[in-house]
């Protein structure tokens, strides 16, 4: 539930230098043994570390195969030695466009291998500050302390917009709600609102469900509804709502719960649950979100979603950005998110 | 509970074989010297988790003033870093699977040890491991998608995510643990203990009740503390089922609302930290909390299971 691990191949290629390691420490034992020297009776023993050698070397095969595989091909093309690996992880909410890009463009430059991980926008951050990763998936701004992380390696930030994102409020469809204001959301995940009939629907309880705390729309969310986008407010989750560790887990509680109340990027709002239209105050009309609506700036939840790398990136991911930039947006409204203006 | 009789057994049936050849006596030299180190090693580990996890949960201790730290509001994103609510999920989960399991566990042991026919044992005993080995996030999926709408619709609760449902999962989880070694107590008990308490006029739920369960009191002990091990450390199916809220379940229906486990806590939120930050720490702190509790936990046990050696008569 927490790392959702979406690896396209890439990730093989180091397992070459491990087969290699695996090879070698079970084939040395069998030449050291000294089966001469030994009494007869031994003689089986040796034959079961043969057996045994041998039934690793097979177990080590694949990832032999597998590993060694993309590097042996690509001196025959006259290319360069190895793939180009781009590995890529962060935000739940970006892992499933990151995917179709990483698709599209490994199927049109066949030299480079793209690896899509999810975790949350905080996880892939944590992993490109380590190293781990080149590009970082986040649907929200880099943190003061985390950009103080990368400089404190001597290298600053680099951001890219690839898309935007609307936040859908969501009921269960049984519910007869159909517009609430920014205001009514916030009392609500407040604790000041209760009861469904305080904003016009059946007379029940409201649960509220929120993503975990490492999920980018969870700190969009309080920053921007909860609080009003207001920098000094103070307010906070109520602390009955529900933390679901992932969208799957709002989505299937939504769906067979009445009661309840959740959000979440619109390219995961499925058709079982109702989306809310909003308003931004009393005044305002109730606009539900929508490629339009979004990009016309009336539907009031919405942000960008950004990639990052650790300072200046490397050939190989700026071309993969440059072409996300460009003909990758003509993906992004696929899958429910809302493609840059060009 | 199986290894140190298997043990036991290994030890008498060694042969005294290594007079032939000095090569033999020194690879036997090599492999119990070999043995002896993986041995150790195991308490080397053990000793280094605690110390790292000293080493990172510490600071958290001398960073944050205790009023906050055992305050009722865990909110770590704004420096709010109240582990009571944790604590108290943690416990009341806990509490209620064991309650739950306990009965099941030990009346289950019960019918396997003394009272099923020795084909339905067969069969009962292996289907019990079976259970084991169910992973915990399969049982997760079946508690979020099948117990929670179950436990709303039949209790009328807001939500079905509650302590509750997670309770009836870890009672699930506990019981092959629980239901194994009270098995196991049960089998150590001296067949004249039950030969006496028949012969002295008992029926046989007479017999069993009085004298051959409280004969295996320690061993059920044992595996109540080991079921309870369990189902505090368990982390990916609390998770899935008890609705994560970092509430403070002290209201008298706080068993049928959702809470926050410590595991949950630590499984949710490390991926997302900053490496050094007082978040991170806090997350270790919760670890040592945690650590501190299991342990409490097995030491309570250790009497019971030293107890059990003790008890003499014939099988």
């Amino acid at each position: 539930m927490v790392g959702y691990s979406f690896s396209l191949s890439g990730k093989r290629a180091s397992p070459c230098v491990r087969g290699g390691a695996i090879l070698t420490a079970v084939s040395s034992p069998v030449k050291i043994l000294p089966i001469a020297h030994r009494p007869a009776v031994i003689r089986p023993r040796g034959s079961w570390w043969r057996a045994l050698a041998a039934g690793l070397f097979l177990f080590s095969l694949p990832w032999l195969i597998a590993g060694c595989g993309a590097r042996q091909e690509n001196p025959a093309d006259g290319s360069p030695t190895t793939a180009q690996v781009i590995e890529n992880k962060g935000s739940d909410t970006l892992v499933n466009l990151a995917l179709a890009w990483a698709e599209t463009y490994m199927r049109l430059h066949p030299d480079v291998r793209i690896s899509v991980t999810g975790g949350g926008s905080g996880t892939g951050i944590a992993a490109m500050i380590n190293g781990t990763v080149g590009i970082a998936n986040a649907s929200r701004e880099m943190k003061a302390e985390e950009i103080a992380a990368v400089q404190a390696k001597g290298k600053s930030p680099e951001e890219f917009i690839v898309a935007r994102d609307a936040i859908a409020v969501v009921v269960n469809p049984s519910n007869p709600v159909n517009g609430l204001t920014l205001q009514q959301i916030s009392d609500i995940y407040t604790g000041k609102i209760t009861r469904w009939s305080d904003v016009g629907g059946d007379n029940r309880p409201i649960v509220l469900l929120s993503r975990e705390s490492n999920s980018g729309t969870y700190v969009y969310f309080l920053e921007n509804v909860i609080r009003l986008g207001d920098g000094k407010s103070r307010l906070l989750f109520h602390p009955d709502t529900l933390l679901m560790p992932s969208s799957e887990g709002i989505s299937a509680e939504v769906r067979q719960n009445p009661n309840t109340i959740g959000y979440d990027g619109l390219g995961y709002v499925t058709p079982d649950q109702k989306v809310v239209a909003v308003a931004r105050d009393g005044n305002s009309p109730y606009v539900l979100p929508s490629v339009e609506t979004v990009n016309d700036g009336s539907y009031p939840i919405s942000r960008p979603l950004y990639m990052y790398t650790s300072g200046e990136p490397s050939d190989a991911v700026k071309t993969y950005l440059e072409w996300i930039l460009r003909d990758g947006q003509a993906l992004v409204s696929e899958l429910g998110f809302v493609p840059l203006r060009q | 509970m199986l290894i140190p009789t298997r043990l036991a057994r290994l030890r008498k049936i060694r042969r005294p074989r290594s007079s032939s050849v000095s090569w033999g006596r020194w690879t036997e030299f090599l492999i119990e010297s070999l043995i002896r180190i993986l041995g150790l090693s195991t308490i080397g580990f053990v000793l280094l988790i605690f110390l790292f996890l000293l080493k990172e949960g510490v600071p958290v201790f001398l960073r944050v003033t205790p009023a906050n730290l055992f305050g009722a509001r865990w909110y770590p994103t704004f420096d709010l870093f109240g582990t009571m609510p944790l604590l108290l999920g943690s416990v009341l989960v806990t509490v209620t699977a064991i309650a739950i399991a306990l009965p099941l566990g030990v009346a289950t042991a019960v019918f396997v040890r003394e009272v099923a026919p020795g084909w339905a044992r067969e069969i009962l005993k292996p289907m019990i491991e079976v259970l084991a080995g169910i992973p915990s996030v399969v049982l997760g999926f079946f508690g979020m998608t099948l117990v929670a709408p179950l436990i709303r619709t039949t209790l009328g609760a807001p939500t079905g995510l509650t302590a509750f449902t997670g309770a009836l999962i870890l009672a699930y989880m506990s019981l092959p643990t629980i239901i194994s070694v009270a098995e196991d107590a049960l089998d150590a008990v001296p067949k004249s203990y039950r030969d006496a308490g028949l012969a002295m006029g008992a029926t046989q739920w007479q017999t069993i009740w009085r004298v051959v369960v409280p004969a295996a009191r320690s061993g059920i002990i044992t595996a109540v503390m080991l079921g309870m091990g369990r189902a505090i450390g368990e982390t990916m199916a609390v998770m899935m089922v008890t609705g994560n809220a970092a509430r403070l379940p002290l209201s008298l229906d706080a068993i049928f609302r959702p809470v926050r486990t410590m595991t949950a806590t630590i499984a949710a939120e490390m991926g997302e930290v900053a490496q050094g930050s007082t978040h991170y720490h806090a997350l270790f702190g919760i670890g040592i909390i945690l650590f501190l509790v299991t342990f409490v936990i097995n030491l309570v046990a250790a009497p019971a299971i030293f107890a059990k050696r003790r008890r003499g008569g014939l099988r």
